[in-house]
């Protein structure tokens, strides 16, 4: 067994000097290498983590929300709608919500206008999160000023910043009284946005969804089921220019590494030749080469993996920032928590390290089966 | 010291990189954040449905409750042109 160990040891010593006398091409090739799968393995790492902090996140959403749908678009719910739906077994709440959004000309920015009664805001008062605050550089006190429908402009008080921890949710609110938000928005008392139904038994949720859909059929109730779903798959692998773009860099490694580790150069094929000539046999010519590649590949999959676990995880992801930015003004700022998908990662690792390294002996045993003489002239 | 045991020592840190980033996943999911249970409690107390991610359109910023011809909606024959829209998913119930 000692002596197993001892020879490969041998083995990785005549590589890697091998590899020495080719400096030049040696660290090109790592270093793209470890390029590819630091982006791969800085999309799944991201993709996963934020697929698992929404889920987390929104699991105390509502269960049921109805939306009113008018010409294929959301409109209004008339409040006469609670009424309509009446008492129904299992639902042991309804309400109904007002929100919308209001158009910032000052910093282009969207937020997200949300009536909040636990708060107990008088009509002047608003609650606003992290991101507004940073834009607009407010602070408790200060006063915001929005136009209504009818344009007369409105000064609202800041009486509390939404804490920064939960920006991921909240960087774009703006929490207000609802006499407040009528008042904005010109929306009579007869009116909500949506209505919200809690549900004591999840199993009950689909029937109540479906005498919904019946008691009202104009309306769209969106379960939590279906919310949580739409953020499981929100960043798909099918999607994405990132992803695009990353396609072409990633066919583009994959021609010249196949190139590379299959094509032998003279050099190569003359140094084969040497080999057999003084004595190597043909699988220690192909274990010699094995070596070559699982030392690329797999220092380039270890140095690749952790720069992207500190990219995505201690860096938030800064790389990503500006594709993920698009043209939101409030970005939030935000840390996920470090998850790795298990799968995931032995895909990425299958399909690194094993291709190339495969690649790489093919060619070798080609070359080493064949007479040293023919291989070295 | 031996070109071998050189990569041997290399190998060995970045392993051990690896193996701490897979504890501190351990770790980190063990714990209940303070920056979870807050959000939680936004979450539940105001009926929040989506997170604050993509501001920049009405069906980016609530992909869940957008419906099927939002990111259209602009006039007849409209593309969608938020950039977003190319990253993010439409929400699941409108897809076919």
């Amino acid at each position: 067994m000692i002596t197993i160990l001892r020879k490969q040891r041998y083995f990785i010593d005549y590589t890697l000097g091998t590899m020495m006398r080719h400096k030049g091409k040696s660290l090109g090739l790592l270093s793209v290498y470890t390029m590819i799968i630091f982006m791969l393995a800085s999309v799944m790492l991201f993709s996963h983590a934020m697929r698992s902090e929404a889920v987390a996140l929104l699991a105390d959403s509502p269960e049921i929300i109805v939306q009113r749908i008018q010409a294929g678009r959301s409109v209004m719910v008339p409040a006469e709608y609670l009424q309509r739906i009446g008492k129904l077994r299992g639902v042991t709440e309804k309400r109904g919500r007002l929100w919308g959004y209001y158009y910032d000309p000052a910093v282009k920015a969207n937020y997200t206008v949300m009536v909040s009664e636990q708060d107990n805001l008088s009509i002047n008062d608003i609650v606003i999160g992290a991101g507004i605050a940073r834009t607009r550089g407010l602070s408790v006190g200060d006063y915001l000023t929005l136009r209504s429908h009818e344009g007369k402009a409105f000064s609202f008080r800041v009486v509390r910043l939404l804490e920064s921890e939960s920006e991921l949710i909240s960087s774009d609110l703006l929490l207000i009284s609802s006499v407040g938000y009528r008042r904005l928005f010109g929306i009579d008392e007869s009116y909500y946005t949506d209505l919200v139904l809690s549900v004591r038994n999840p199993r009950e949720i689909q029937k109540i969804a479906e005498k919904l859909t019946r008691l009202l059929p104009d309306s769209r109730p969106i379960l939590r089921a279906e919310i949580l779903r739409t953020y499981e798959s929100l960043f798909s692998w099918r999607q994405g220019v990132m992803l695009i773009l990353l396609l072409g860099s990633v066919l583009a490694f994959v021609i010249f590494a196949w190139d590379k580790a299959s094509g032998l150069s003279a050099e190569e094929r003359k140094e084969i030749g040497i080999l057999k000539a003084v004595g190597w046999e043909t699988g220690e010519v192909m274990r010699m080469k094995f070596w070559e590649g699982v030392i690329i590949s797999l220092m380039a999959f270890l140095i690749g993996y952790l720069a992207a676990y500190l990219h995505v995880f201690y860096t938030s992801a800064g790389l990503f920032e500006p594709v993920l930015k698009g043209w939101s003004v409030l970005y939030p700022s935000f840390q996920l928590t470090p998850s790795v998908d298990g799968l995931q990662l032995a895909t990425l690792f299958f399909f690194t390290v094993l291709p190339y390294t495969l690649a790489t002996i093919v060619p070798v045993w080609r070359a080493s089966i064949t007479d040293p003489d023919l291989v070295m002239r | 010291m031996k070109r071998s045991n050189t990569f041997f020592v290399c190998l060995l840190v970045l392993l051990t990189g690896f193996i701490a980033s897979l504890v501190d996943v351990a770790i980190e999911n063990g714990q209940v954040l303070p920056q979870a249970a807050e959000s939680a409690e936004l979450v539940s107390r105001l009926g929040l449905t989506d997170l604050a991610l993509f501001t920049e359109a009405r069906y980016t910023r609530h992909p869940s409750q957008a419906d099927i011809h939002s990111a259209f909606q602009d006039h007849p024959v409209a593309l969608e042109h938020f950039p977003t829209g190319s990253l993010l998913q439409p929400s699941n119930g409108s897809l076919p």
